[in-house]
């Protein structure tokens, strides 16, 4: 793989490219990656990271983190801070699936009881979390309740009762960010979305059955704040988004941008998806205040999403989720853009953080953290299993559909134990784990750029693919 | 997946790692937006030969050039399944190009009936990375890219 010859190493984990690299570049390019990985990013990774050092008023580089993948405009994996007054917003920054995120529930339950159960467990988590292409859920809005929802994000659940005040504690922002204004909303937006609340999406999104296996236990004490404390215990993770509602409002303001930049801001771009506004203009206010109502459908789709889950447990094992430890360890997105404080130059600047396919990472003692994780930092959850939806792309979908048909990767799953409900077998070969970066490498660089450290390892036993 | 019609042909690529890249051709531009069409229907159902046409609608756009009124146009394909269920492509299509360019489209379709429509991808939108409309010695060429 060609690695531009001009990257210098800066520390293990480090590589910095720098603004001589390509004309117009503001910051260099910083990459976050072990050798063997940034060997597996392919040449368009440093040519988009560099595209996007180019906006105004970007803040000290254009970053890549370990299992960075060449997007749309923005590289996968790629953060930018912008300055909030010279700087600008972009949707191609934020990506399609506003506040596509993870979240990672605990329950009290070993392997072994939930072994008989697994199927049927499945079965009925595919049925009660709609997923696949064009598919419905439950829970149907009217348009007042859908606009209350939006600003509310996931608290609009747990006041339903889909959920518990400790979910709220355990998800990025409490599941709701402030400024959510569905008056920046298109009402093609809100009937694109209001009837998908509690649904999976389909492509890379999935909902898991895992378990701690023998040796998944890194970190003993700060797995066990996490409540994650003994191989065999079983979690559910799921990855899912803001459906077709975040679809929407990204498509309405990419068209918006593009034909106000250059006839409004005089701005232009390398590529048109990295199409952006002035952070203070009209329009780059609308944009960040119908982001947040993306992002907050989508707190409220996860947390509908966990409700579900919660129902099916208790079904099987006619006990209450108390009973059955039904727990948010931590729910956090990775396409987002957030007003966030950090220290440049040895002063503490606001500014405006675009995240695309990459996820915050709070250090211990941060003040945004819950009390339970005050003194081990937020977990990163890094989506990924052996066979669905890894960490990074490494191949396209049409490459790991000729490699390979929906059927095999279901059989190849089944002789590994895990047992998956599919929705489309297209969908399963275009998923296959080897077109995917190795999940445990991509942890490993993130632990020797010293991001984060390695707590616990699950494995999964049971899938619902999108 | 290749695919071509007596008039209409589209490619998808295998470069993109994470998104669908299809380029459409045709030997005139209503032809290569036409295809385009046509692809995107391909990423949607399984047997596009499946959709009948059942039911019309009409488009009419103006944007400032050929490649944002392919996004507005494809766009518009994109939320109609979404929000609406219906599976679309061109009966007939006029462009006119200039300063703003126009499109007058007239789609054919059918709503999504489970049983004949086995649903592909899901396609979440039409991106405007590297998004060209560009003539060629035979025609009309057009590279889009998907977010799925």
């Amino acid at each position: 793989m060609p690695v531009p010859s001009s990257l210098r190493q800066l520390g293990s984990a480090l590589w910095e490219l720098g603004k001589g690299h390509r004309p117009g570049m503001r910051v260099p390019v910083r990459v976050y990656a072990t050798k063997s990985l940034l060997e597996t990013m392919d040449a368009q990774v440093f040519q988009q990271a560099a595209n996007v050092a180019t906006l105004p008023g970007i803040v000290r580089a254009s970053f890549c983190m370990p299992d960075a993948h060449w997007g749309y405009g923005f590289p996968i994996g790629g953060v930018a801070a912008m300055d909030t007054k010279r700087g600008v917003i972009s949707p191609g920054g934020i990506g399609f699936d506003i506040n596509c995120g993870m979240r990672l529930v605990r329950t009290g339950l070993p392997w072994e009881e939930v072994k008989p159960h697994l199927r049927a467990l499945v079965d009925a988590l595919a049925e009660r979390v709609p997923a696949g292409a064009g598919r419905r859920g439950f829970v149907s809005l009217e348009r007042d309740e859908f606009c209350e929802m939006l600003r509310e994000g996931a608290r609009w659940c747990v006041r339903r009762g889909m959920g518990t005040p400790d979910d709220l504690s355990f998800t990025e922002d409490g599941g709701c960010l402030s400024g959510a204004d569905p008056d920046c909303v298109s009402e093609r937006a809100i009937q694109r979305g209001h009837a998908q609340l509690g649904t999976l999406g389909s492509g890379n999104h999935y909902l898991e059955i895992q378990v701690i296996p023998p040796d998944g236990i890194y970190e003993r004490e700060c797995a066990a704040r996490f409540g994650l404390e003994h191989p065999g215990q079983v979690a559910v993770m799921f990855h899912c988004g803001s459906r077709g509602f975040g679809h929407q409002v990204a498509s309405d303001y990419l068209h918006s941008f593009l034909k106000a930049m250059p006839k409004k801001f005089g701005l232009s771009v390398p590529d048109r998806e990295l199409a952006c506004a002035p952070f203070g203009s009209d329009e780059g206010q609308r944009y960040f205040a119908a982001m947040k109502c993306a992002a907050n459908m989508s707190f409220a789709n996860r947390q509908v999403i966990l409700h579900r889950i919660r129902e099916v447990f208790c079904d099987a094992f006619g006990r209450d989720p108390d009973e059955l430890g039904l727990s948010t360890v931590y729910d956090v997105s990775h396409n987002i853009a957030k007003l966030e404080s950090h220290e440049v130059g040895g002063r503490r600047r606001r500014l405006l953080v675009h995240r695309k396919g990459s996820t915050r990472a709070l250090p211990p003692g941060h003040p945004e953290l819950p009390d339970a994780y005050r003194d081990c930092g937020q977990p990163v959850i890094v989506g990924g299993s052996m066979e669905t939806h890894g960490s990074g792309r490494a191949m396209s979908r049409t490459q790991a559909r000729k490699r390979i048909r929906g059927e095999a990767v279901r059989q190849r799953m089944a002789e590994r134990g895990i047992y998956v409900s599919g929705a489309s077998l297209r969908g399963l070969a275009e998923e296959a784990g080897f077109a995917y970066k190795d999940v445990g490498e991509v942890a490993q660089a993130t632990e020797a750029a010293g991001i984060s450290k390695r707590v616990v390892r699950l494995v999964p036993v049971g899938n619902v693919k999108g | 997946m290749e695919a071509r019609s007596r008039t209409r042909s589209y490619e998808f690529l295998e470069a993109v790692t994470s998104d669908l890249s299809f380029v459409a051709r045709g030997p005139t531009l209503e032809e290569a937006f036409a295809a385009a069409a046509e692809a995107l229907l391909a990423a949607t159902v399984a047997d596009p030969a499946s959709v009948r046409a059942s039911s019309e609608l009409r488009l009419r756009f103006e944007e400032d050039d050929l490649e944002l009124l392919l996004l507005r146009f494809l766009a518009e394909l994109v939320y109609r399944r979404d929000a609406e269920g219906l599976l679309l492509r061109v009966g007939r299509l006029e462009l006119v190009t200039g300063k703003p360019s126009r499109l007058e489209a007239l789609l054919v379709g059918e709503s999504i009936d489970p049983p004949r429509h086995r649903l592909e991808t899901e396609i979440k939108a039409v991106t405007a990375h590297g998004l060209r409309v560009v003539p060629r010695a035979e025609g009309w060429e057009v590279s889009v890219t998907l977010d799925v």
